[in-house]
């Protein structure tokens, strides 16, 4: 009987373990990349049989169409709603996180109280917010879902926001108030700089949530501020479906989202490894 | 004129009690030292001076404005906290001139400051790092920049040197004594190191239990301690304190032993008393006794030499007592020696009150 050596079982462990990673990656990914594909093929080649696995020539036109018909707004409706949305949750969530944890507002519980909200399923309250809307007359408009959806990250920027403002340094905050700021200047010119990273990773989840938010664009929307979420259900006819939109649109829908974590990947890293480390 | 006046001050935290009316006025251009064991109330103290405690009950004066009230920023103040408290994503000069630029003054002068300070404290060639390329005494001195350039009527520092190395330590203490002499100012200085607290300090305020326990020149709280706590809180190492009793005018230890009483002090016949000895009266004995000093025999149970001096411990009155002797005067445990007690320096307490006779 021959053994193999330990050097030659060891190359034979790495290769089984490069195999199964690259056959992970490939079933991930594709879909991914089919996407991407379907987007620059063209009708017939979306519907060949065997199937094309590459687009043939790249085309534009399935985008074209997209902004043509101006279909291609609903990305900056999503943009608008989820951008400023984002940036309201994250002024007020900082500031109550701030009150929470310095002052302890409202005791020891109210936090939980808070991020409490966050487990409620948005479809218990999306119709009862849909009357209320027709009432004040809310529906389809940009403030309704820039104010339902700072509404909904609330819970979850004060949640994460708190973590990261109790690990900075109390003594920091007191030099800051005996050198001369006052609360807010410490806020602005100590709590903020010191949890950047915190607040960059709150940011981009907070986007992202509201990015893709499917419901409440369902429900409250009508023509002038659907999303792209909604607008790419449309397509789906009781004849036929627009595949050669939907991808088009599902890839515009993801650039902005691709992009965002691109460019703030390093304190996304950060910022989520500073709340692992807390206790 | 008394830069800081404080009268009657309480502080609680719910039920706990932490500053028991404290009265203190502190002079122009005096170098205070609050010390004290850890939770006797000595960093409360400070922190309701800075105001980031408000005060329970009793009233703060600053340069003669009461200030009880005031916000940290309006009571014209500078601090140094132990953990530095520098900036992280500042670097080196604008953490020294974040409370001139807080205070809106012009960059013209914010720049002459921040560089005459960094000058003072050798620290010019740094103001372009960031605080995690520094050491921990160069942070420290960057702190104590940012608190200088303030130009601030009172000076805070809350146990500044405790995060050091005894080396460094030893360094910085020189660099705030020397700081002191240069600006002037009135220093308020919280510690729990009693050397700290005995090189530094124009006068002490020994603390204890939310309460000053002592107040006075470093010197004369060594010296003449008015309590069994001051007398075993100053001093290393620590006071030898013997049970004894007075009989005829002699301290009669445990064991029977005789000992003069200390000049000038009476005590009634009977009366049981704590003998304080300082282990630096107590000596190796030379030919004959000097007037008020007392010569006996022991034997050396431990040696511990510290380089130029050394610790040694032997029985006396029936329990075991340090003394400090020259670094050579003895070489191994078991060693006859006869010991001169220098009574003069002795203290005699009342255990019943814990008050020096």
């Amino acid at each position: 009987m021959t053994t193999v050596p330990f050097h030659r079982r060891k190359e034979t462990k790495l290769v089984f373990r490069y195999l199964t990673a690259a056959s992970l990656v490939v079933i991930f990914v594709f879909p991914i990349y089919w996407l991407f594909a379907i987007s620059f093929k063209t009708p017939g080649e979306i519907f060949a049989f065997p199937p094309v696995w590459y687009p043939k020539s790249i085309q534009f036109n399935n985008y074209a169409v997209l902004f043509k018909d101006g279909d291609a707004k609903t990305v900056g409706n999503s943009l608008v709603l989820a951008s400023v949305s984002t940036f309201f949750a994250m002024i007020f969530g900082t500031i109550a996180a701030y009150s929470l944890v310095r002052f302890r507002t409202g005791g020891e519980n109210l936090a939980v109280w808070i991020i409490s909200q966050r487990m409620m399923p948005p479809v218990a309250i999306v119709f009862p917010v849909f009357l209320f809307y027709v009432w004040l007359g809310w529906v389809d408009t940009y403030i309704g879902l820039i104010i339902l959806y700072t509404a909904f990250s609330l819970p979850y920027v004060i949640w994460m926001m708190r973590g990261y403002i109790e690990d900075i340094p109390l003594e920091l905050e007191e030099s800051a108030l005996i050198d001369g700021c006052s609360r807010w200047e410490v806020l602005w010119k100590v709590v903020f700089p010191m949890a950047r990273s915190g607040l960059f990773a709150t940011a981009v989840f907070t986007f992202i949530f509201s990015w893709n938010d499917f419901l409440f664009a369902l429900v409250l929307t009508r023509t002038e501020v659907t999303t792209y979420t909604v607008q790419v259900t449309h397509y789906f006819g009781g004849q036929s479906n627009f595949w050669s939109k939907i991808a088009a649109m599902s890839v515009l829908g993801t650039i902005p989202v691709f992009i965002t974590v691109a460019t703030l990947q390093r304190y996304l890293v950060r910022g989520i490894s500073m709340g692992a480390v807390k206790g | 004129m008394s830069d800081l006046k404080i009268t009657g001050l309480h502080k609680h935290y719910g039920a706990y009690h932490a500053v028991k009316g404290i009265d203190l006025e502190v002079p122009s251009g005096e170098f205070t030292v609050l010390v004290g064991p850890s939770g006797c109330g000595k960093s409360t103290l400070l922190r309701t001076i800075a105001g980031l405690e408000e005060a329970s009950a009793g009233s703060i004066e600053i340069g003669g404005k009461d200030v009880t009230w005031a916000r940290p920023r309006d009571r014209d103040i500078a601090m140094v906290f132990q953990n530095y408290a520098l900036y992280p994503y500042l670097n080196v000069y604008e953490n020294i001139a974040f409370g001139l630029r807080a205070r809106r003054v012009a960059s013209a002068e914010v720049d002459k400051r921040v560089k005459r300070a960094a000058e003072m404290l050798g620290i010019a060639q740094l103001l372009e790092r960031f605080p995690r390329e520094l050491s921990g005494g160069q942070r420290q001195r960057v702190a104590i920049g940012r608190a200088i350039v303030r130009d601030a009527l009172l000076f805070l520092f809350d146990e500044p040197l405790s995060n050091l190395d005894a080396q460094l330590r030893d360094d910085m203490r020189v660099e705030i004594k020397r700081l002191h002499q240069e600006l002037g100012r009135t220093m308020i200085y919280v510690t729990h190191d009693q050397i700290e607290a005995m090189t530094l300090a124009d006068r002490i305020a020994l603390l204890r239990d939310g309460k000053i326990e002592q107040l006075g020149a470093p010197l004369d709280l060594f010296e003449r301690p008015a309590t069994r706590f001051v007398a075993g809180f100053l001093g290393s190492p620590k006071m030898n304190f013997l049970p004894a009793t007075i009989e005829t005018g002699e301290v009669i230890l445990r064991d029977g032993t005789k000992l003069t009483l200390p000049p000038g002090r009476k005590a009634p016949n009977g009366q049981a008393v704590v003998l304080g000895l300082r282990p630096q009266h107590i000596a190796k004995a030379g030919a004959s006794a000097a007037p008020g000093h007392v010569q006996l025999p022991s034997t050396i149970e431990l040696v511990q030499p510290t380089g130029s001096r050394v610790q040694v411990s032997m029985p006396l009155g029936g329990i075991s007592i340090t003394a400090e002797f020259a670094a050579h005067e003895v070489t191994a445990p078991g060693e006859q020696v006869r010991i001169d007690i220098d009574m003069t320096r002795a203290v005699l307490i009342d255990p019943q009150t814990d008050k020096v006779i």
